[in-house]
């Protein structure tokens, strides 16, 4: 079977609160976070992007297991902030990584889903015999406009999976995708931040791929909510991963522990992985993991995941991590996001 | 004799998968299929619209209509901002004072959601003055400056205005076409987030698509042969300033007043002979206005009145006030108002109103405003 090996994440240090954002455009705080559930959110550095911080998590992922390293033939990275438009951020990672040259490499991009699209052609490509072992990361430094609601929600992180078909962590038991042609956020060629459809990226888009891809496994893998000891969302704020789960039979207890979101805000296409943190933190042998994404324009992929015994070797702490921070205010956020 | 003889509306609200000419092809065929008329018996069209042009850069839209309905016949476009649609039926019926024996289609429809906020809130904007522009203020804010006058001359609090919203809410859960259809109370009400103070987003009526449309005739053998079918006594319009600061008060819309009281004069009854009302509650108090405006509370009395809530469906009153749910819970897409203002009369005096239906009702009246008042229009039908 094949399935996670191993994991690894980072989040940046800096974090700005909702009240310091909402105080400069003359927002009543408590009705922002009110109405997105977010009360702060992390930042990446000046001196982070997406690739450092890809380099972050997916070194913490290989260091967890002593593995030949010519033996990861697949690379892929997902971001909707690469560094360059034209030139692959999956071959720097893995130079940097001192992968070697024999790999397949590519950047995948389907807004926050990307990753999660590459974990299913990754699989693949395992379950082909093409390689024993795959790289793959999610990693943005999420960009919103001044002003728009996205700067409350928009944050920085990573998350890389490596993939195998031995000594697994994780079992990858299905997946589903769903997918359609829905406009509902996007970013154009040289322009700098996105755009979306405001309340359209709620009912036909986040809730209506999610949905999806969900019962769609459900149905495939015969399995129910009521199965899973964890469920987890892509989490564009606070409140739609709730209300996703709710409508699809999931208990508060199920996705409370995913929330992410409430303290580190939305790091695109980490988000859902990031979900995945915490959960790690404490699953047992045994527990199964419903993992949904969302990608705008749009798409969502399910997966069912079995926790196995070898997760207590290669757990990771992530509370302790993400709660050692520093707080920025406004104008030191504008120039960490590289705005001004 | 010019009688009103059928309505359709579609549903009001975020309608992503519909366009505006999508809307306005399910409006018309919905009211032909209920009058059981067909495309070679209307004689001529009447359009309520205000963004088309704007938003949509479609302009022109009578020949669209005229594509739709695969008919060649004077069709005409009103665009009165949020009164668009009570002006066509005005125009409409003036079309019919000046030929006999027509039958008339009138259709108010808009298309809001598909544009940004940013977009939609800039093209309603070029409904106010542009000094007003200018100067920033959009529709809440120069409503805000009304319920902020009135509030303090009258000694009332936001909670006052808070049951206007209370109790359309009430009656949008009704009404299976409105764009909400949640109960709200006035502590929801007083939660919610400021828009422009004292208006919040609970004092506000939504941006929503919608279409309707109504089929006037005054071909008496027609008239005889349907089933439902109501008179039209009084259609009014009547102007005044775009600019808030021209305006003498601004604790009233001298425009309804005046419209009100042609109206009624025309129409030879007394105001305590409406049994129901749709008026224009772009924000809440703007139906406390209204209330007073077209003469049935005396000015400065509205706002304690509205706590009473006896125009509320169900509580007894003698007048019932938006039982469609009004512009706060029907939604609010500006051009169709109008229209789904006088259809819902139409319901009210010919039994159809289901479960918000009123009894013994023998009058109606629907009060359509543009802008911050700059037009407004009152009509009021008989059965």
């Amino acid at each position: 079977m094949v399935g996670i090996v191993s994991y690894g994440f980072y989040v940046p240090k800096y974090r700005i609160k909702t009240e310091e954002i909402a105080n400069v455009w003359g927002k009543n705080s408590d009705d922002v976070k009110k109405s997105l559930l977010i009360e702060e959110k992390a930042v990446a550095g000046i001196d982070e992007d997406s690739l450092t911080m890809a380099f972050e998590s997916a070194s913490s992922a290989l260091s967890s297991v002593n593995i030949d390293k010519s033996k990861i033939k697949v690379v892929l990275f997902g971001s909707e902030t690469h560094p360059y438009a034209v030139n692959p951020a999956s071959t720097i990672l893995a130079e940097f990584l001192g992968i070697e040259k024999n790999y397949l490499a590519y950047d995948t991009e389907f807004a926050c889903k990307a990753a999660t699209g590459a974990m299913i052609s990754a699989q693949g490509l395992i379950k082909s015999g093409y390689s024993d072992y795959a790289l793959i990361t999610g990693s943005d430094k999420g960009m919103g406009k001044t002003h728009d609601v996205l700067e409350y929600t928009a944050a920085s992180g990573s998350v890389s999976l490596l993939l195998g078909k031995n000594d697994l962590i994780l079992e990858l038991l299905d997946f589903e995708s769903f997918s359609s042609d829905t406009p509902d956020f996007w970013r154009r060629e040289g322009i700098r931040y996105p755009s979306h459809g405001g309340r359209f990226t709620g009912k036909p888009s986040y809730f209506y791929h999610i949905e999806g891809s969900a019962k769609s496994l459900f149905k495939k893998t015969g399995l129910k909510p009521a199965d899973f000891k964890y469920s987890i969302f892509h989490m564009p704020n606070g409140k739609f991963p709730i209300q996703v789960a709710k409508s699809l039979g999931f208990s508060p207890d199920q996705i409370k522990d995913s929330l992410t979101v409430n303290y580190l805000g939305n790091s695109y296409t980490a988000s859902a992985l990031m979900g995945l943190m915490p959960v790690l933190e404490k699953a047992k042998t045994g527990d199964l993991i419903f993992l949904c994404s969302y990608g705008s324009g749009a798409g969502s992929d399910s997966f069912a995941l079995r926790v196995t015994k070898n997760l207590q070797k290669r757990r990771k702490e992530f509370t302790k991590i993400v709660n050692d921070k520093k707080y920025i205010n406004y104008p030191t956020y504008l120039k960490y996001m590289e705005m001004i | 004799m010019i009688n009103l003889i059928g309505y359709y509306t579609t549903q009001f609200g975020e309608l992503w998968d519909k366009s505006l000419f999508d809307l306005v092809e399910e409006a018309i065929n919905g009211v032909l299929k209920q009058t059981q008329l067909s495309n070679k018996q209307i004689d001529a069209v009447f359009f309520g619209n205000m963004l088309a042009g704007v938003l949509g850069n479609n302009l022109h839209s009578t020949s669209r209509i005229s594509e739709i309905l695969k008919v060649n016949i004077p069709i005409f476009r009103t665009e009165a901002a949020c009164a668009s649609g009570g002006a066509a039926f005005n125009l409409a019926k003036s079309y019919l004072e000046a030929n006999s024996n027509k039958n008339v289609l009138v259709i108010g429809a808009e298309k809001m959601t598909d544009y940004s906020p940013e977009e939609t809130i800039t093209g309603l904007s070029a409904a106010a003055s542009g000094e007003e522009q200018e100067a920033g203020l959009t529709f809440p804010g120069l409503y805000a400056m009304m319920a902020n006058f009135y509030l303090e001359k009258y000694h009332y609090t936001e909670e006052n205005l808070a049951y206007v919203s209370v109790k359309n809410h009430f009656h949008g859960s009704l009404n299976e076409k409105a764009h909400f259809r949640k109960k709200i109370s006035v502590e929801d009400v007083l939660k919610s987030a400021y828009v422009a103070h004292p208006l919040k987003v609970l004092d506000s009526s939504p941006i929503s698509d919608g279409a309707a449309a109504v089929i006037l005739t005054n071909n008496r053998d027609l008239i005889n042969k349907q089933k439902k079918s109501v008179s039209v006594l009084a259609s009014e319009v009547v102007t005044d300033t775009i600019s808030l600061k021209e305006r003498k008060n601004l604790d009233e819309i001298l425009a309804t007043k005046n419209a009100s009281n042609i109206a009624f004069e025309k129409a030879k009854i007394r105001r305590r002979d409406i049994s129901v009302a749709e008026v224009h509650d772009c924000f809440s108090i703007a139906e406390i206005l209204a209330m007073e405006d077209l003469g049935f509370w005396k000015k400065g009395e509205a706002g304690e009145k509205i706590k009473e809530l006896s125009t509320k469906f169900g509580n007894g009153g003698s007048l019932i006030v938006n039982t469609s749910g009004g512009l706060k819970a029907a939604g609010h897409p500006v051009g169709a108002t109008g229209i789904k203002q006088i259809g819902e009369v139409f319901l009210q005096l010919t039994g159809q109103a289901e479960n918000r239906q009123v009894k013994n009702v023998k009058y109606g009246l629907a009060h359509n405003v543009g802008g911050s008042g700059g037009t407004a229009v009152v009509t009021i039908l008989a059965i």
